[in-house]
């Protein structure tokens, strides 16, 4: 698989790598900034590395550069033989989503202060090009530094651990777990108290046009489950029927059940890895041994053909001669008045460098971000069936350039909320058996609904 | 050790340069406080990381290697692996560490122990590392055991020979009927590994290793189930409830988190799919349609790939995501390389039910500030027109649309478009695409494929044009300056005009044109054309020359690039790796390993690739060949596409030579074996004989010369044997 992997900031130059297979001379990484100017996919027109035009795979003279980017950082795999490509990128995920829980952020910083955690985790990851174990909870019950893990340690609530207890021995040990049948979790682990919360979360993402019309939308919907268990839980999920058989149709690639326009569509399902997949399509159930603490049990996205615009946006803009600009916006609570939304955000795009904005509004809280040159409405709470506007008044830059001034109005509004108390795929938890064979103990689960706006939830303006 | 640490960051602020840093760090090393010493390590690892040379160190750095400090043993380890190179005679001394180590009875230590060993690439080191490997491998720890398992992979690499009169290869061979999978998935993924650097398959999957495969998928981590995936790939059987099994035991891998799993399985479905039932491949394409939608809820690179691969799948199973068209709308903060992606997979999601959706979703995309998507939209609402009947006209409002709106960004793929919807739709909507045409001039245009789209029009609509000899003016003028695609369509176009509307002034114009690609001219399709055309004109069969110039052309049936069936079938076979990314078969960029010493005995092996090479390159160009036969018609092209076939098992069939009357012919088009890519390149004469073979992308200049032979074939004259004679046999016609 992959001979090399880099850590290159935002110019291509390496902060950090491991080599792997010897097979490629260093001056090759000197190339890639090179090579993603070069390959740019603006063509002949001069593109700037920042702006994430180049392919993230490319070759030349024999080595395979494939990579990902991750806030100011590239992330590098290099490759001299065919190889699974779309793995190795996997790889560098599973990679960036493994550092990021070690050093809270990854970037350039802290990359430089905690090389020596970061050179044991690409030790323990991968050998010889082959990914080995990127299980973050696996890796820190062995891959530890003090350094680290007084600050970011990651505790699951309710479960404190005294000094001195298991962990501390286990830490030079590599735990069994990491060959175990269930390589997600170590057999031993004692908790006072027993309990499971799980959290159905609903993500929404649509795409509106001015008349408040959805283009596309899609739901993607998780089951997190943070437990403290003792011993080896044998825990079985129940979900409504409608809903399961719908996940069970989705499964085996068979058409919905009833094709009334009320029904409900799931169409895809994705188990953690501790989830029985054979036992899930042979006996519909969910069945798992869960890992300890967090962990995201079960993701799905369901196509809702009876899904509203949760908020309704009307939107205007007057353009003072080039040197005023108003934008108008109204937004309505598209749902009913017993119900509300937490935490709506509305994100207005405005040219670049506007100056002095002055907000009439009758609700919520208007700030203007330059550096994402959005005017940001914030609310608090907003209750169902209820409308409110604001009115945004800008002066443009003296030099404002007519491609700009067209630009912004092609970035749609985006919107951000969260609703508590249901979902809209109809999913219901029935029930969450508990059963520890040795241990025995009594523990109840606890459910929450929570349906919130996707990374795109967008309206267009234009 | 704090106090140092705080004298570092002073430093660091005050940017003062450190008096030689490799002095201050030997004496940290040899330091009598353990704290000091990690502390020193922990910054030569820190010089080490910023590429600052300090193999000078390794003497000092190899005095800390025996510590029970796990954290240190790693440091200097790395530093080991680093710069073993540099001191191969130091390394003995480490060996009595590692192998002490590759004993210790914590198996952390056992298994870094071996795992850094083999990473130490110096021949007195690789001496010692049979014992203790062989220990290793058999270790009571699991964890040790698929540490152990890579490592044979890393003596191969170091010594083969060794390697092999060791034993390894069979103790991995083995270790796939160990106890624990993980091991197990090492062990395939090791024996994977060599397999790819000795160039012979050591794992043949037989039934027996099949079943025992598919119990450990469902148990391993992610990885270890991408690499028993990757070695079911190999696995061959006709036996219906085998493949049967098989699905049953892979498609629920088709829910797992990983979307790099999710693909893998795809591909072992996708090889088994010709051997079940219509109705159960129906089934079963059906659900594969939602994971591979799923893929898309990734990181945009992540994405991109998953879309070059469904695009290859697309094409073999063009119904597979019908439903999911909005699945793969563009989100307007997509990386552009997405975009285009995106778009691209689109268009050929595209039927009657959903066109109207994908056209309005197109003109928004259309509105973007980018330049090259906006082109690129620009053609594939182009390609929808085609495509689909029942779209086309709103299809043309929408491009008349953005010539009204945007000229400034789309002219120019909108004239190539424009060409080829009149193709498509010879008279339909000619009154709305021709209003754009005639406002346009010569001058208006720079891209050559624009303009010689642009002639063409002019060419075939000449009557419905206004100036016609004021545009054809600055055409003659220029004749000379252009480029050979464009002289070729200026050619033809001038040619037609005088049989069609012919005024003294375009008589004038055809006569200066044809004087200089006869005199002038260097290059010798655009002269042999020439003459074509002037031997033509000379005879006086006033009818004979219409019926040949103006031919009308086939209708054109898509507009999208597909891939020639040989080409498919190669990519199928390497979805997931990096030549469904390239869309060309790794055989194309991946070198022989001539470099690699290790190999160097194997060099059979190596003669053996490239012969494959060739015939892989042989078979394309008969195949291409075969196709064309209607105009070219080679005696025994039947016959060498039949041994050229087999390309597809990859080590097998060596020499099969193909006949040598094909050989000719087949290093004549040799150079049309760039061709396969996706792109052909229209124009030219003798491309144009290969290209409408292997794709349907227009190239009038070059189709009416075609249409030249098909007549000549009808007039039941001997069939034309060679590109290189064509051009004579044509002129004793005449």
């Amino acid at each position: 698989m992959a001979s090399v992997v880099y850590f290159l900031d935002n110019r291509g130059r390496p902060l950090l790598h491991r080599d792997y297979k010897w097979d490629i001379p260093s001056t090759a990484v000197e190339k890639f900034p090179i090579l993603l100017l070069e390959k740019s996919s603006n063509g002949d027109a001069v593109g700037s590395l920042e702006d994430g035009s180049t392919v993230p795979v490319l070759n030349s003279d024999g080595v395979h550069y494939i990579y990902l980017m991750h806030k100011n950082l590239y992330i590098l795999a290099l490759t001299r033989e065919d190889t699974n490509a779309f793995a190795i990128l996997c790889y560098l995920d599973s990679l960036v989503r493994v550092l990021e829980g070690y050093l809270k952020s990854l970037e350039e910083e802290s990359i430089r202060d905690n090389f020596s955690i970061i050179y044991e985790l690409l030790d323990e990851m991968m050998d010889y090009g082959v990914p080995q174990i990127t299980d973050q909870k696996i890796l820190k019950e062995y891959i530890t530094q003090e350094s680290f893990t007084l600050k970011t340690m990651f505790r699951p609530s309710g479960s404190k651990k005294k000094p001195g207890s298991t962990t501390v021995f286990k830490e030079r040990m590599a735990p069994s777990a990491v060959t175990n049948a269930i390589s997600w979790r170590s057999s031993g682990i004692v908790h006072k108290k027993n309990e499971a919360y799980l959290d159905v979360v609903e993500s929404i993402d649509m795409l509106i046009n001015p008349k408040n019309q959805i283009l596309s939308s899609e739901i993607h919907g998780e089951i997190k489950l943070r437990s403290t268990l003792s011993g080896m839980p044998e825990l079985v999920l129940g979900l409504n029927e409608k809903f399961m058989n719908s996940c069970i149709n989705a499964v085996k690639g068979l058409p919905p059940i009833d094709n009334t326009k009320k029904s409900i569509e799931v169409e895809d399902v994705k188990f953690h890895q501790c989830v029985r997949l054979g036992k899930f399509e042979s006996e519909k159930m969910i069945s798992f041994i869960p890992p300890d603490g967090e962990c995201n049990l079960f993701s799905y996205r369901v196509h809702s053909s009876t899904l509203k615009p949760m908020f309704l946006i009307d939107y205007k803009v007057r353009n003072h001669s080039n040197t005023r600009l108003e934008i108008m916006v109204k937004v309505r609570a598209n749902f009913k008045s017993r119900i509300s939304a937490r935490k709506l955000e509305i994100r207005v795009p405005v040219p670049r460098d506007v100056d002095s904005p002055k907000y009439h509004y009758n609700k919520g809280s208007l700030k203007y971000l330059p550096n994402e040159s959005v005017i940001l409405w914030k609310f608090h709470k907003i209750d169902g069936a209820k409308e409110y506007v604001m009115i945004a008044e800008l002066l443009l830059p003296s030099v404002a350039d007519e491609l700009e001034l067209n630009k912004f109005r092609k970035i749609p509004l985006n919107l951000k909320f969260e609703m508590q108390g249901f979902v809209t795929s109809g999913l219901q938890v029935k029930y969450l058996k508990i059963r520890e064979p040795k241990m025995n103990y009594q523990s109840y689960p606890y459910v929450r609904y929570i349906t919130k706006s996707g990374d795109h939830y967008e309206v267009r303006v234009k | 050790m704090g106090a140092g640490h705080l004298e570092r960051k002073l430093r660091r602020m005050f940017k003062i340069p450190v008096k030689g840093e490799n002095s201050e760090f030997r004496s940290g090393l040899v330091s009598q406080y353990s704290d000091e010493r990690k502390d020193t390590i922990q910054r030569v690892i820190a010089a080490m990381t910023v590429g600052k040379d300090v193999s000078s160190l390794f003497p000092d750095i190899l005095k800390n290697i025996a510590t029970h400090d796990l954290e240190q043993k790693k440091l200097v380890y790395l530093y080991l692996m680093n710069y073993a190179k540099t001191n191969p005679e130091l390394c003995i001394l480490a060996t009595n560490t590692f192998v002490q180590d590759a004993e210790d009875p914590n198996p952390l230590v056992r298994a870094l122990a071996i795992r850094t060993m083999g990473c130490i690439r110096v021949n007195e080191m690789v001496d010692y590392l049979a014992i203790p490997l062989k220990r290793t491998l058999e270790d009571d720890n699991p964890y040790v055991r698929k540490t152990a398992a890579i490592c044979v992979v890393k003596m191969f690499a170091l010594n083969t020979k060794l390697c092999v009169e060791q034993g390894f290869l069979d103790t991995l061979l083995s270790m796939l009927n160990d106890s624990n999978q993980m091991v197990v998935a090492n062990a395939i993924s090791a024996l994977l590994e060599i397999s790819k650097m000795g160039g012979s398959q050591l794992l043949n999957i037989d039934s027996r290793i099949m079943k025992k495969l598919l119990i450990t998928l469902n148990e391993c981590t992610e990885w270890g189930r991408i690499s028993i995936l990757t070695a079911m790939e190999n696995f061959d059987t006709s036996d219906v409830t085998e493949v049967d099994h098989i699905i049953e035991k892979v498609t629920p891998q088709l829910q797992h988190e990983n979307p790099a799993v999710v693909l893998s399985s795809i591909k072992v479905i996708l090889k088994q799919m010709d051997k079940v039932s219509n109705d159960q491949r129906e089934r079963l394409l059906r659900r594969l349609a939602s994971p591979l939608c799923s893929l898309l809820s990734n990181p945009p690179e992540i994405q991109y790939v998953a879309l070059r691969n469904i695009r290859i799948i697309l094409e073999k199973y063009p119904h597979i995501l019908s439903n999911d068209l909005q699945a793969f709308f563009v989100k307007y903060n997509d990386p552009l390389y997405l975009k285009l992606e995106k778009i691209d997979i689109l268009v050929r999601l595209a039927n009657a039910g959903n066109a109207a959706l994908l056209l309005a979703e197109l003109r928004e995309y259309a509105m973007e500030v980018d330049i090259e998507l906006v082109n690129r939209v620009v053609n594939v609402i182009g390609q929808l027109a085609i495509k689909i009947t029942e779209i086309s006209k709103k299809a043309v409002d929408v491009l008349y649309e953005l010539y009204l709106n945007r000229s400034s960004y789309v002219l120019e793929q909108l004239v190539i478009v424009i060409q080829n919807i009149l193709r498509r739709y010879p008279k339909k909507y000619l009154p709305t695409v021709i209003t754009i045409i005639a406002d346009l001039n010569f001058d208006d245009l720079s891209n050559t494929e624009s303009l010689a789209s642009y002639i063409w029009i002019i060419g075939q609509y000449s009557k419905e044009i206004p100036h016609l000899e004021d545009k054809l003016e600055i055409m003659a003028l220029q004749f000379k300056e252009l480029e050979p695609l464009v002289q070729a369509a200026a050619l033809t176009a001038i040619v037609k005009i005088n049989l069609t509307k012919s005024t003294p002034k375009t008589r004038q114009f055809l006569q200066k044109i044809l004087n200089e690609a006869t005199t002038e001219i260097e290059n010798a399709d655009i002269r042999d054309k020439a003459y074509i055309y002037w031997r033509i004109l000379s005879t006086d069969d006033e009818e004979l020359q219409k019926s040949i110039v103006l031919k009308r052309l086939p209708v054109l049936e898509s507009t999208i690039d597909t891939f020639s069936p040989l080409l498919l079938k190669q990519l199928i076979s390497e979805i997931s790796n990096l030549g469904s990314v390239y869309y060309k078969p790794a055989v194309t960029f991946i070198k022989p390993k001539a470099e690699n010493e290790a190999l160097v005995n194997n060099a059979t092996l190596q003669s053996k690739k490239l012969e494959e090479l060739q015939q892989m390159a042989k078979s394309e160009i008969v195949n291409n060949a075969v196709k064309a036969e209607t105009l070219l018609d080679f005696d025994d092209s039947e016959e060498n596409q039949d041994s050229a076939a087999p390309v597809d098992t990859p080590m097998g069939s060596i020499g099969i030579g193909a006949t040598t009357g094909a050989a000719n012919i087949l290093d004549e088009l040799s150079d049309l074996f760039s061709g396969m890519t996706t792109q052909p390149q229209p124009g030219t004469t003798s491309s144009a004989i290969a290209s409408t073979s292997t794709s349907t992308s227009p190239s009038p200049a070059a189709g009416s010369t075609s249409n030249l032979f098909e007549l000549i074939n009808q007039q039941k004259h001997k069939t034309i044997t060679g590109s290189s004679t064509t051009h004579d046999d044509l002129l004793n016609l005449f």
